[in-house]
């Protein structure tokens, strides 16, 4: 069976990493990190149909300094992907597929990802200082 | 020399399997999760980070809006999970048996993740 040898697509190893191939390799990345998200949502939900004291245990959770960094985490990949996402469905529609273009948009996508993670942690912050 | 069409030749040989589905689900839950995502964000901001009481979040999750938003959330987001780890095991895992095994625990995994997380949200819905 020397098929079974063939390399396997995508081919991750064998190209210089591009910008547009790492901001797509980390789409993938972000996404399968963000699965663990949806399970502590899960979580999340379930202690609230649990019962007030079940709550508690969770706002601890999240609000230790492991919560912070994992919502910090979750909140970079989710903007991240949400802006990458956004720009795979301008290329579905057939925009932004030249060189300069993919380029362009994978720039501002980070800068942007980045920029809507800075302000949702300005407004959680004032939430918290406002309680 | 046939005289075959080229449908006539080709057809029930491939599989099809669901054409266009998987793609075009991807991108519906894609769509979906954009509006509710950035709502998502700014609830547990402010029901975590702002440190709501427990009777905060249940007037929060009552509200028909929010259980609608977030039974919403639910059902796009494991369906976009389901999709796309699908597609991550139908590109690296070949051997036959490793990736049928994958593709069942993914799907029978957000199910199962799904109907927890809508349990709960009715639970708390409708338990107050």
């Amino acid at each position: 069976m020397a098929f079974r040898d063939r390399p396997l697509s995508p081919h991750l190893l064998i190209y210089r990493p591009q910008l547009t191939s790492v901001l797509s390799i980390f789409h993938r990345l972000t996404g399968v990190f963000l699965i663990s998200g949806t399970a502590l949502l899960c979580l999340w939900l379930l202690s609230a149909a649990a019962g007030p004291e079940y709550y508690a245990w969770s706002q601890w959770f999240l609000t230790s300094w492991l919560g912070y960094a994992l919502l910090g985490a979750w909140s970079y990949c989710l903007f991240y992907h949400l802006c990458n996402g956004i720009r795979h469905m301008f290329w579905d529609i057939g925009l932004g597929f030249s060189l300069r273009a993919t380029y362009a948009s994978g720039v501002l996508m980070v800068l942007t990802s980045l920029g809507l993670t800075a302000l949702s942690w300005g407004i959680g912050l004032a939430f918290y200082f406002t309680q | 020399m046939s005289i075959q069409t080229p449908l006539a030749r080709v057809r029930y040989l491939g599989s099809a399997k669901e054409g266009s589905h998987h793609w075009w689900w991807q991108r519906l839950t894609s769509l979906m999760l954009v509006p509710l995502t950035l709502w998502f964000v700014a609830s547990v901001w402010w029901l975590v980070i702002g440190g709501a009481t427990y009777e905060a979040l249940q007037d929060w999750l009552s509200g028909p809006i929010a259980a609608i938003l977030m039974l919403l959330l639910i059902g796009a987001m494991f369906y976009h999970v389901k999709l796309g780890l699908q597609v991550i095991v139908e590109d690296y895992v070949h051997h036959k048996g490793a990736k049928w095994t994958f593709l069942i625990i993914i799907t029978l995994g957000c199910l199962v993740g799904a109907v927890a997380a809508i349990y709960a949200t009715i639970a708390v819905a409708f338990g107050g």
